[in-house]
């Protein structure tokens, strides 16, 4: 069977059984903050023109965030991994300001930044540099010494060593950061546009439950929750075109 | 020409803990197109002296030269084979084949041809779309062998490069390794832990002290090459007199075990 086939029906399945539970869930509560599914998707019909803005700005921030993290992140980690030197300078740095919860952040990015997207997306692609940049950083120091000794003794330089040998060494462990930070990156994004903008699905949702419209509300939860499958899937996507070789030999 | 001569090479490295001394004047001449083994005590060096001859390792004392001229870095014609084969998990056959050819840029179409040249030598010819994880133990050696072969290397340093295959390809493949050179007549330095191997495929046999390692004993085996050597009585003879060396080192285990 074709990989994608198999992905299609497991995805269908996952959403058989959580419609089911939520049904149940709902059924059970009883509570006008958590309708059935039925209801939730006719919202999620009625309330398209209004949400498709929001879905769009939230998207927008969120893959430039994470584009500029990895950017950022994975050149200065791999560099770290592998240079002894540079490790020794940037290292306790990071190091000293990896465990700080960069969320606390937002107010200041807010009074730098203003209110709106530059300090949102600031806040999401500080978090994703950070995750990616550990991780880099430790993909490159594990990389075997012989790979890096054959390349070398077939003459190449540093850059081709780092091209050769570092970057598609580190690249699916990269990649899992990515997608864990994917995660992250969604749930920042809901709590920061619910704080600073008049725009995106974190306002939309907070908004509807200020207005007390349990229906509106959950049509913006379901789109932000789709707009997390989305980012990861788009990240397993790439990350199978290009770690073609982790799918051989299996 | 790549005839290697090193003088009282010394190498120390840094630990994390202490420093270790693992090469104290270790001499070697090897004559262009010969074929030598090398064989030792585990920890003795040999390891250390392959990769200071590939120019890949700085030497503390003494100096190597090949074909004449100082190594201070890897050398274009120099090919280093190492224990895990050294070949990169995300590249294809062919990628892995034509790797020194694109490093040293040469051009696409002749890169292609010598690498399918090279393949077609070792038999890979049908695998070039695979990633090594793909390959078995002995196709991943061949493979190895033909990136070496595509880069025209005319010395060629192996770090035990048939240690992890079962004896069945393992004597394959040193059956290809000895074809390849009675046609190239290349250069080889073949570092094993086998007596056999290195009375197989060594014209002479270095014998390398324990660590500090130096070379300890030359042995000439002339025998070497000749259509059936394997099964002869001189072949059991060399092997015997390689061991007996051995033991007198204190290199093998007390009951004539592996190394
Ligand atoms: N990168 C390194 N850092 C520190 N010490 C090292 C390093 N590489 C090797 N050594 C030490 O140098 C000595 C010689 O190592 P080497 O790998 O050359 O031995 P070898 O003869 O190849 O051994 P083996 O037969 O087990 O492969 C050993 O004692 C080893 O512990
Ligand atoms: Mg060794």
């Amino acid at each position: 069977m074709r990989t994608w086939l198999r992905r299609a029906i497991g995805y269908v399945g996952a959403i058989a059984v959580m419609l089911v539970v939520w049904e149940a869930a709902s059924l059970l509560l009883h509570s006008p903050a958590l309708p059935t599914p039925a209801d939730a998707l006719m919202q999620v019909v009625e309330q398209f023109p209004l949400l498709a803005p929001h879905f769009g700005y939230s998207a927008l921030r969120v893959v430039v965030a994470m584009v500029i993290g990895l950017v950022v992140g994975a050149p200065l980690g791999l560099w770290l991994g592998r240079s002894k030197a540079a490790d020794l300078v940037a290292g306790p740095l990071i190091f000293l300001n990896y465990p700080v919860p960069k969320a606390v952040f937002l107010p200041v990015l807010l009074v730098l930044l203003g209110i709106g997207n530059a300090s949102i997306i600031a806040l999401i692609a500080l978090i994703v540099f950070f995750q990616i940049l550990v991780t880099a950083r430790d993909a490159a120091r594990s990389i075997p010494a012989a790979s890096v000794l054959s390349v070398r003794s077939l003459g190449a330089n540093a850059w081709q060593v780092f091209t050769n040998v570092t970057v598609p060494g580190a690249m699916p462990e990269i990649f899992t950061a990515l997608r864990i930070g994917a995660g992250t990156a969604v749930a920042v994004l809901f709590f920061s546009e619910s704080i600073a903008g008049s725009t995106g699905l974190g306002y939309f949702v907070f908004d509807a439950w200020g207005r007390v419209r349990y229906g509106e509300m959950f049509a913006g939860i379901l789109a932000m929750a789709l707009l997390g499958v989305l980012l990861y899937e788009a990240i397993e996507f790439a990350e199978s075109r290009l770690c073609r070789w982790e799918r051989a030999g299996r | 020409m790549a005839s290697v001569s090193a003088h009282a090479v010394g190498v120390t490295y840094h630990g994390v803990d202490s420093d270790v001394v693992a090469l104290a004047g270790a001499d070697l001449e090897l004559a262009d197109g010969s074929s030598v083994a090398v064989i030792g005590p585990s920890g003795c060096g040999k390891s250390t002296l392959l990769l200071a001859v590939a120019g890949l390792l700085a030497t503390s004392t003494g100096s190597v030269d090949v074909g004449g001229e100082p190594v201070s870095g890897p050398r274009l014609r120099t090919s280093l084979i190492l224990q895990d084969f050294g070949l990169l998990p995300w590249k294809t056959v062919r990628e892995n084949a034509e790797l020194g050819l694109r490093i040293r840029r040469h051009p696409s179409s002749e890169r292609r041809a010598r690498a399918a040249e090279a393949l077609e030598r070792v038999g890979l010819t049908e695998f070039v779309g695979l990633y090594p994880s793909e390959l078995s133990g002995g196709m991943r050696q061949r493979l190895a062998l033909a990136r070496a072969l595509a880069l025209d290397a005319d010395l060629l340093l192996m770090d035990e490069p048939l240690s992890a295959l079962d004896a069945l390809t393992r004597e394959d493949l040193q059956d290809l390794l000895l074809s390849l050179w009675l046609d190239r007549r290349h250069t080889s330095v073949l570092v094993t832990h086998s007596i056999e191997e290195a009375v197989y495929l060594g014209g002479t046999v270095l014998v390398m002290t324990p660590r500090p390692g130096r070379i300890g004993s030359i042995v000439e085996n002339p025998g070497m090459g000749t259509p059936g050597y394997r099964q002869t009585e001189a072949f059991y003879a060399k092997c015997a007199e390689l061991r007996g060396l051995l033991e007198a080192e204190g290199a093998l285990h007390p009951g004539g075990g592996a190394l």
